[in-house]
């Protein structure tokens, strides 16, 4: 596809990127912008004009949601044998790779697509890696358009790292156009350049119809819990990456009025650069990693659309870090005493959950609230041996000696799991240290103030003399 | 060489940004590197491997670029055994 007559440079593509964004999108953000960082976040959520009934509704047609809720009793019991008196909270699990596409990428991808036909597009675009191209191609596949993925996918040895590669096979059986890129964050100059040439609808992970989609998760959960063990869950613990995740499943969960410690993770990659050609596969996660999730949770706004509706920090009580051979040890384990093989990703979540139930209380509950697929390319097995094959040493040992990028170490016991807190204050004054690059500090007005605290999960207090510290 | 037929299925490349029209602010190591697409589609006239062609594409689009690879497929694995992972969850060593 070609544009004649337009500047197609780098520089010039970028240029037209609010253009381009409120053409494919049929939503203009400048309704919703007050200052530089402050925007009407609520508002933008309820014009989307889907409310929580109508998006369980639209899922319902497009083989989406109603997962089960499923109680890990020998996982939990491993967990019983070395955690303290009285300790060892049940864990338990919702199982989103039943999921059409196999993963909770679904709820986001099925508004999006609902939204693109109801407007008229012929066509779907995203950009991404992850999950989420397979359940937009799946989506686009039930609602008759169009599909174009974009994926970042291989080094410049021509290697692709065999998790995207998978992705790139399931997008195509989905029946959509695949574009494979090299390393870059020129991903995103591609996908504008796609979007401008084709007219299709821009099926981005940050819209607020991405978001809403994901509101149905928390729901579910709060309901299934009370059902199943007649209380709310004490903690429920989100896989994060680009922040949308924990913002849709919180939301979802405050809508049911479940009161509820929100509990981000993350596989620690502190120490890799994300736009590296050399790094790229020396990772063993494509994403719910630090490279995403830090970032996005200290600044959501870097994102594909003028202002992120996936905002972290708002809801997030506790981060925690686990490490790549912490995960791959869970996955194994989950298989083997729970007899349910799913995808190394979607067990972040499930990783730092071990940690917390240690603890918890024995009454208490702590829910993991996905899962993804599993299969060639994905599985834990294939990341290991490909980390192995880029000379990554894996080995059996303590997991704190873990080097993202160099060594992974797979613990001996599940003793070992024992996961890292971030400090939440660094993170927060981290996202105001961005917040004062977009707009100056001295320039900050009090509506301003009333929207960092708000992004921030603080008072007006705190901000004001964090802003006082920068 | 030999010719491939029209409507074969194929992979092209195409360089979508030289070194020097990269994005600013990339490490030197992606910096010094073309940014590259591959695309799977079907060959739209009979061509030979590095003929520049026109594919298109599962959804109908058209798409220039190198020939590179006739008929395109997915490899992907399990991978080698990870001897590691056997001893995880073993009910003989409980």
């Amino acid at each position: 596809m070609s544009a004649p007559n337009r500047d197609m440079s780098y520089a010039a593509v970028m240029a037209r990127k609010n253009e381009i964004m409120k053409a494919s999108m049929g939503m203009d953000y400048n309704d919703f912008i007050q200052s530089p960082i402050a925007f009407d976040y609520e508002r933008m959520m309820r014009e989307t004009g889907y409310s929580i009934e109508d998006v369980a509704r639209i899922q319902a047609e497009s083989k989406v949601g109603n997962t089960p809720l499923f109680e890990l009793r020998n996982l939990t019991e491993a967990v019983r044998s070395f955690a303290g008196p009285g300790k060892g909270a049940r864990i338990m699990v919702k199982d989103e790779a039943a999921n059409a596409s196999g993963s909770f990428k679904a709820r986001r991808a099925s508004i999006s697509a609902f939204e693109a036909r109801k407007k008229g597009y012929k066509g779907v675009a995203t950009a991404t890696s992850g999950n989420y191209g397979a359940a937009v191609a799946s989506q686009a596949a039930m609602r008759s358009l169009k599909c174009i993925v974009l994926q970042e996918v291989f080094d410049s040895r021509g290697v692709g790292q065999p998790e995207i590669v998978e992705k790139s096979r399931a997008c195509e059986a989905y029946g959509a156009e695949v574009q494979r890129l090299s390393v870059g964050p020129e991903l995103f100059y591609q996908l504008l350049m796609t979007l401008e040439t084709t007219g299709y609808f821009n099926a981005s992970l940050y819209t607020p119809f991405g978001i809403k989609g994901v509101e149905t998760l928390g729901v579910e959960v709060a309901e299934q819990v009370r059902k199943y063990c007649g209380k709310d869950p004490d903690a429920v613990v989100i896989t994060n990456a680009g922040g949308g995740n924990l913002t849709g499943t919180a939301r979802g969960l405050i809508a049911a009025g479940c009161k509820t410690r929100i509990v981000a993770c993350s596989v620690d990659l502190g120490g890799l650069h994300m736009a590296s050609d050399t790094d790229f596969n020396r990772k063993s996660f494509t994403t719910g990693h630090t490279g995403f999730g830090v970032p996005f949770a200290t600044w959501p706004d870097r994102v594909d659309v003028p202002r992120n509706a996936a905002r972290s920090l708002r809801y997030m009580d506790e981060y925690q870090l686990v490490t790549q051979g912490e995960v791959f040890y869970v996955t194994e384990l989950l298989t083997k005493l729970e007899g349910l093989e799913r995808g190394p990703a979607g067990n972040t979540s499930l990783t730092a959950a071990v940690t917390l139930a240690r603890q918890m209380d024995r009454d208490q509950i702590v829910v993991v609230q996905e899962t993804e697929y599993t299969g060639a390319g994905k599985h834990h097995n294939r990341q290991l041996s490909f980390a192995r094959e880029n000379g990554i040493e894996v080995r059996v040992g303590d997991p704190r000696e873990n080097v993202p990028g160099k060594v992974i170490v797979i613990p001996e016991r599940l003793e070992q799991v024992r996961g890292m807190s971030q400090d939440m204050d660094k993170l927060r004054m981290s996202y105001l240290r961005n917040a004062s690059k977009a707009h100056p500090v001295a320039q900050w007005s009090d509506g301003d103030f009333a929207f960092l605290a708000a992004d921030l999960k603080e008072d007006l207090a705190w901000v004001k003399a964090a802003a006082g510290k920068l | 060489m030999s010719k491939i037929a029209k409507g074969t299925w194929v992979e092209i490349e195409r360089v979508l940004l030289k070194p020097e029209e990269r994005a600013p602010n990339l490490p030197e190591e992606t910096r010094r590197c073309p940014y590259l697409l591959h695309i799977s589609g079907f060959l739209q006239e009979d061509a030979a491997i590095g003929d520049t062609v026109k594919v298109r594409s599962l959804i109908g689009h058209e798409h220039t670029g190198v020939l590179k690879v006739v008929n395109p497929s997915y490899a992907h694995s399990f991978g080698p055994t990870v001897p590691e992972l056997l001893r995880i969850g073993r009910r003989d060593n409980q």
